[in-house]
């Protein structure tokens, strides 16, 4: 039996070796696969805190992926163009300046996080599975029918977005930005389980009419974590546009939803590590199947099968032998 | 002083009618002892006094507070704690975790909980799931501990337990009220037990308030009349 703070270590590790190891033998595809993990990891860090902690199914968490995405996109777009966004009633411009980017992010799609959750946390079980989904495919349609930030071709970046002191265009410095970013928000979301308000949370998914009967509100438990956790998936869509240099509806279409899902499932809901052993068993998936057959997702279909038959906590759970996140 | 006062409850589950009319008061300080057979209203009133349920018609005062159109997580900072029957812990969480959760400012801290109940802090770090009976049924009274209430309900905090087990739940009930003066309303079928540690008791019958009096007073004609040993 491994522990799962040594599994979680070794995990950590590989990611971080494995492409300093490509880049000194020059695979630079490897660096730009490990770094689409990290960001796709990202994102389900932040779905886990609500999927795992507080229990919140919700098929809406692309809304938040794409609006970082967007996000990044038009400050990006104009500041390619030298239009600005708007002039009256007054100027503001494009930015290519990464952390005023990633700020912009996480602001609007925590706002959204508060709209959507503030009036989907009111119902629950497949209610709150359908309000979520419908939002965030209000969303994906919105962005198809605007047609000022290319509508349902997307938008196009040409150069990345810049960093103070990092050349973003190297790849393994960007992926030492996104691996920075993705350990710091695993450090966060650690402490915030570990925290009063995350223990909270995680009774609230247990017994919610208990947590009341001892002076808990659950509903504004779980709107404070929807919106943390949506906040970070702005992040990693800011980080995914970057990287593509690429925003499409796509990003908030309810497809994106499921995959970030699948994530933290493959790798153990709750767990925190596991959207990253997720979004790597994803990633691997796609790059070595993705070349024999356009079908592969049959596979991780299969694979996802077997997951929540045999192995209910995940492939975590699985080497760990501990069915349950938090034993 | 009244600290609890509920004057003809009427509570409904849907469109049955479960409360015909219950008086309750609690002082501070005391225990009582709310009686009655089963399926009688007892498990009721106490969701009705913990805001679970509505009454609609009556009234509820806690503390010189109407509880009336009060959520339960109100009620509950308001100083109502309650351990509920079949005691329902958080599983998935540890010991300690199942206590920081729901802890309230006051006396009632993680040390003076632990000093209380000294297994439950050797058992810290461990998952409440995997607890004895006996255990989680400390836990859910330490739990309402750490909300610090001034009125602690425990329903059927004895069932399913081990006589030995049951002993020493008694004597944490005891040194309670020994120790901490903290007004108790117990559901129990012990009527031994009741008999040693609460100073009133109030019967139910039928989801009304039939007999309320000094523990001293309860008869074996009443017991036999409406509870039936």
């Amino acid at each position: 039996m491994i522990r799962e703070t040594h599994l979680n270590a070794t995990i950590w590790l590989l990611l971080l070796i494995v492409p300093l190891a490509a880049w000194q033998m020059g695979e630079i595809y490897t660096i730009t696969l490990a770094t689409k993990i990290c960001v796709l990891a990202l994102a389900g860090v932040g779905l886990n805190i609500a999927l795992g902690l507080g229990g919140m199914i919700s098929l809406g968490h692309a809304a938040f992926f794409g609006i970082g995405g967007y996000a990044m996109g038009i400050l990006a777009s104009h500041a390619q163009s030298y239009a600005p966004i708007m002039e009256t009633p007054f100027l503001i411009e494009g930015t290519k300046s990464m952390p005023v980017i990633w700020l912009l992010a996480i602001v609007t799609s925590g706002l959204a996080a508060l709209a959507i959750g503030a009036l989907s946390l009111r119902t629950n079980g497949a209610y709150f599975i359908m309000i979520t989904l419908a939002f965030g495919q209000m969303l994906y349609f919105f962005a198809i029918s605007w047609p000022a930030y290319g509508g349902e071709d997307g938008l196009a970046i040409y150069v990345r977005n810049e960093f103070p002191g990092l050349n973003t265009l190297v790849p393994i410095q960007f992926f030492a930005l996104c691996f920075l970013i993705l350990t710091a928000v695993i450090f966060l979301s650690s402490r915030l389980e570990n925290s009063r308000f995350g223990m909270a949370l995680q009774a609230t998914r247990q017994n919610e009419v208990r947590t009341r009967t001892v002076g808990l509100t659950p509903y504004k438990i779980r709107l404070i974590a929807f919106v943390i956790s949506g906040m970070i998936c702005g992040l990693a869509g800011a980080l995914s546009a970057d990287l593509n240099r690429f925003v499409s509806p796509v990003m908030l279409s309810w497809h994106t939803s499921g995959e970030i899902m699948i994530f933290v499932i493959l790798g153990g809901t709750g767990r925190l590590f596991a959207p990253l052993v997720g979004a790597a068993i994803y990633i691997m998936l796609e790059h070595f199947l993705g070349g024999i057959s356009d079908y592969w997702q049959i596979f991780l279909g299969l694979l996802l099968l077997m997951v929540v038959l045999f192995a209910p906590g995940g492939v975590i759970g699985l080497l760990t032998k501990r069915e349950a996140a938090h034993d | 002083m009244t600290l609890l006062q509920a004057e003809n409850l009427t509570t409904f589950y849907g469109a049955s009618q479960a409360l015909f009319g219950v008086d309750l008061t609690i002082s501070e300080g005391e225990v009582v002892a709310l009686m009655g057979r089963n399926g009688m209203g007892k498990t009721t009133t106490i969701a009705t006094i913990c805001r679970m349920l509505k009454h609609r018609e009556g009234t509820l005062e806690f503390a010189g507070q109407n509880l009336g159109q009060l959520p339960s997580h109100k009620a509950a900072r308001l100083g109502i704690g309650l351990v509920p029957e079949g005691r329902r812990c958080f599983p998935n969480l540890t010991v300690g975790e199942n206590l920081i959760a729901t802890a309230r400012p006051g006396d009632w801290t993680l040390e003076t909980v632990g000093k209380f109940f000294p297994r439950l802090a050797e058992r810290h770090g461990q998952m409440a799931s995997t607890l004895s009976g006996g255990e989680q049924q400390m836990l859910a009274i330490a739990r309402a501990l750490m909300t610090n209430p001034k009125l602690l309900i425990l329903d059927e905090a004895t069932e399913g337990l081990a006589p030995v087990v049951r002993q020493e739940i008694w004597q944490a009930i005891h040194r309670l009220k020994s120790e901490t003066g903290m007004a108790i309303l117990v559901v129990d079928k012990t009527l031994k037990e009741l008999r040693q540690v609460a100073d009133r008791a109030v019967i139910l019958e039928k989801g009304r308030t039939v007999w309320d009096g000094k523990m001293g007073d309860l008869t074996h004609d009443l017991t036999d009349q409406y509870l039936g040993v």
